[in-house]
């Protein structure tokens, strides 16, 4: 029925995975063998690390960034995956993003909410913080994720009713900014902050879905974000984001197959 | 009937007339509606998010402006999207009735389209000058991003704001197949879903490709409608054959889901998961094999969903059904209010209005 030359290398056809409810699991090598995952900022830092820890084992993968040239050139260099262009902060981005993930996965299993902003560059002191920095802080770390996850409910909750076995879940990653009150984290310590309670708010009304909704804090890792936000940072004391990422994807397997509450 | 012009999915006024398998009509608020379901019911909603199917752009040889309404596709496979069946329309937007909308320029085999990002070229015409067959240039992903990033709604001009994809994708949209909003399905939030758990009546889905429900041209939407594909989850065929062994009502939310289920219950082989294609048309001869009930928004005689509403009722009993939705003022198209219809001689329905009638809902006549 599907023409294999118009599949691009790597791409397994939709029609294989969804016909395949019950069985997808039984043929498994890794828990990760044809998870749908989808991951907002994969271009840099631990989304770009969990984006090559997934490809290699055997997710299929798509990935939200702004630089066409960036999406690119990983779309590229991990063959399979599938590299969307747009700007999570965006509203008008949310639905055209949802309808390129549904349609590049056919369907969704996994989204990590991972594109993040740290507020104002350099940071800044709460009281010296400019409304339009804590605005954009708000609106990537915390708007753009409550607006992607409610486009993609409908697909995270037709996986989880398809494979009554495991659940489908969303993944947001925070940091201890939300927890600890670190002066100058003032804009991303607070969307930070409301983003887990999102998290932990959203995880209660899903239950009854089996569509889990977690915070997950990687620590302070060696990537472009902290660098931006502590140049002067000793890149020996920080945890590197494939490590990270190999913490992330234990999460997965472990919350997916987490009994029902 | 007035049409509904506000582009709000759930409106706090919004209206639901039930139909009985005995022609009794009984009034109610919609919010109301989990009210007429039962323990033991299953919901069966389609999940197919609207595509942005309508696309603007040039006739190249002609130099004339087009509007392309993709209309249909084989198969729901997301990396087979080359090939769609379309309308086309010259000048103009949707704030034109369909029926006045002016012609595109002659079209050949062979012509390219420019639409926004993305080139199609004309593969064939259908038998009509604005039926045709495209195919789009590029990989299957960069046709998705184009159709994502310069496509629009499908809409017509009883709604005169320009409508974003939010407005039509339902509470539980997922694969983007749909041509135009499987409309049913506004009813539904999480809210409501949290009410189904709560009453024990079950909820499924399947995945329908929902095609266009009027095209302007009698000729044409005399075709509606066109050949559907659809999936078939396996959970949903179970959750079907469990709700019919208990005695309870398979309720399809939509004309579209009717047409699936119907479709894949008339096969030889029994009803199963998997991909199929809704060919079929169903009117005041089918014998319905596994729907007991429709949700559906209130529809004018004449339409193809109006015809599809006959299986499920005489025409006595829709002549009374619309006389009431007038007299009440309910309004109409894909923004506006329900009536849930139980089949004809119906055997899962008969003793289940008591619960319904105790309450708010008015009867205002019987058989």
């Amino acid at each position: 029925m599907t023409d294999s030359r118009l599949a691009p290398r790597g791409h397994r056809p939709y029609l294989r995975l969804i016909d395949n409810d019950h069985s997808d699991e039984d043929h498994m090598t890794s828990p990760f063998t044809a998870l749908r995952v989808a991951v907002t900022g994969g271009t840099s830092g631990l989304g770009l690390a969990l984006l090559r820890a997934l490809h290699a084992d055997g997710a299929q993968v798509a990935f939200v960034a702004r630089d066409a040239g960036r999406v690119q050139r990983i779309a590229h260099d991990l063959p399979g995956t599938h590299g969307i262009v747009g700007d999570i902060a965006a509203k008008h981005d949310t639905h055209r993003i949802a309808l390129q993930i549904n349609a590049a996965l056919g369907g969704v299993d996994v989204l990590v909410n991972n594109a993040s902003s740290l507020g104002p560059v350099p940071l800044a002191l709460l009281a010296d913080t400019d409304c339009e920095d804590l605005e954009a802080a708000l609106a990537a770390n915390l708007v753009g994720p409550f607006r992607l996850t409610k486009a993609l409910l409908g697909s995270l909750t037709a996986s989880a009713r398809a494979r009554p076995a495991t659940s489908a879940l969303v993944v947001n990653v925070g940091s201890d900014a939300a927890v600890t009150p670190y002066a100058g984290w003032g804009a991303y310590g607070a969307s930070k902050a409301a983003l887990l309670q999102l998290s932990r708010i959203w995880n209660e009304e899903l239950a009854e879905h089996r569509v889990r909704v977690v915070a997950f804090d990687p620590g302070d890792m060696d990537t472009p974000l902290h660098a931006q936000a502590v140049p002067d940072a000793d890149p020996a004391t920080l945890k590197q984001p494939a490590d990270a990422a190999r913490e992330l994807l234990a999460l997965i397997e472990t919350e997916r197959t987490r009994a029902a509450i | 009937m007035k049409a509904a012009h506000q582009p709000i999915q759930r409106p706090r006024a919004a209206k639901l007339l039930v139909v009985g398998a005995d022609g009794l009509l009984q009034l109610a608020p919609r919010a109301e509606l989990a009210r007429f379901l039962n323990r033991g019911d299953l919901v069966v909603a389609n999940d197919a998010a609207t595509l942005p199917a309508s696309l603007s752009g040039i006739h190249l040889r002609s130099g004339a402006p087009i509007e392309v309404r993709l209309a249909g596709r084989r198969t729901l496979a997301v990396d087979d999207l080359r090939e769609f069946s379309a309308i086309v329309f010259g000048a103009g937007d949707h704030r034109t009735r369909t029926e006045d909308r002016a012609p595109p320029p002659p079209l050949r085999a062979g012509d390219t389209l420019a639409l926004g990002p993305l080139r199609a070229r004309v593969l064939r015409t259908l038998d009509h000058p604005r039926l045709i067959a495209l195919a789009f240039e590029g990989t299957p992903q960069a046709i998705w991003a184009g159709v994502a990033q310069h496509g629009k709604p499908v809409q017509y001009a009883h709604v005169t704001a320009p409508l974003a994809l939010w407005d039509v994708w339902t509470r539980v949209a997922a694969l983007p197949v749909a041509f135009e909003p499987p409309s049913a399905g506004f009813v539904l939030d999480w809210k409501m879903l949290h009410a189904f758990i709560e009453r024990g009546i079950g909820f499924a889905t399947l995945t329908h490709a929902a095609g266009l429900s009027s095209t302007g041209d009698a000729a044409l939407d005399a075709q509606l409608p066109f050949d559907e594909p659809y999936h078939l989850p396996a959970t949903t065929v179970d959750a079907i054959a469990h709700t019919r062994r208990r005695g309870g009502r398979v309720i399809a939310l939509g004309t579209t889901v009717t047409r699936a289920l119907e479709h894949a219950a008339s096969l030889s082989r029994g009803m199963r998961a998997g991909a199929g294609l809704a060919d079929q048309r169903l009117g005041m001869a089918s014998s319905l094999h596994v729907v007991d009930a429709i949700i559906s928004g209130t529809h004018e005689p004449g339409t193809s969903h109006y015809e599809l509403l006959r299986a499920f009722a005489n025409d006595d009993v829709l002549a009374r059904a619309d006389a009431v939705l007038l007299a009440n003022g309910y309004r109409t198209h894909e923004f506006g209010d329900s009536v849930l219809i139980e089949r004809r001689g119906c055997a899962s329905c008969g003793d289940r209005r008591a619960s319904a009638s105790a309450g708010a809902a008015s009867a205002v006549a019987s058989r």
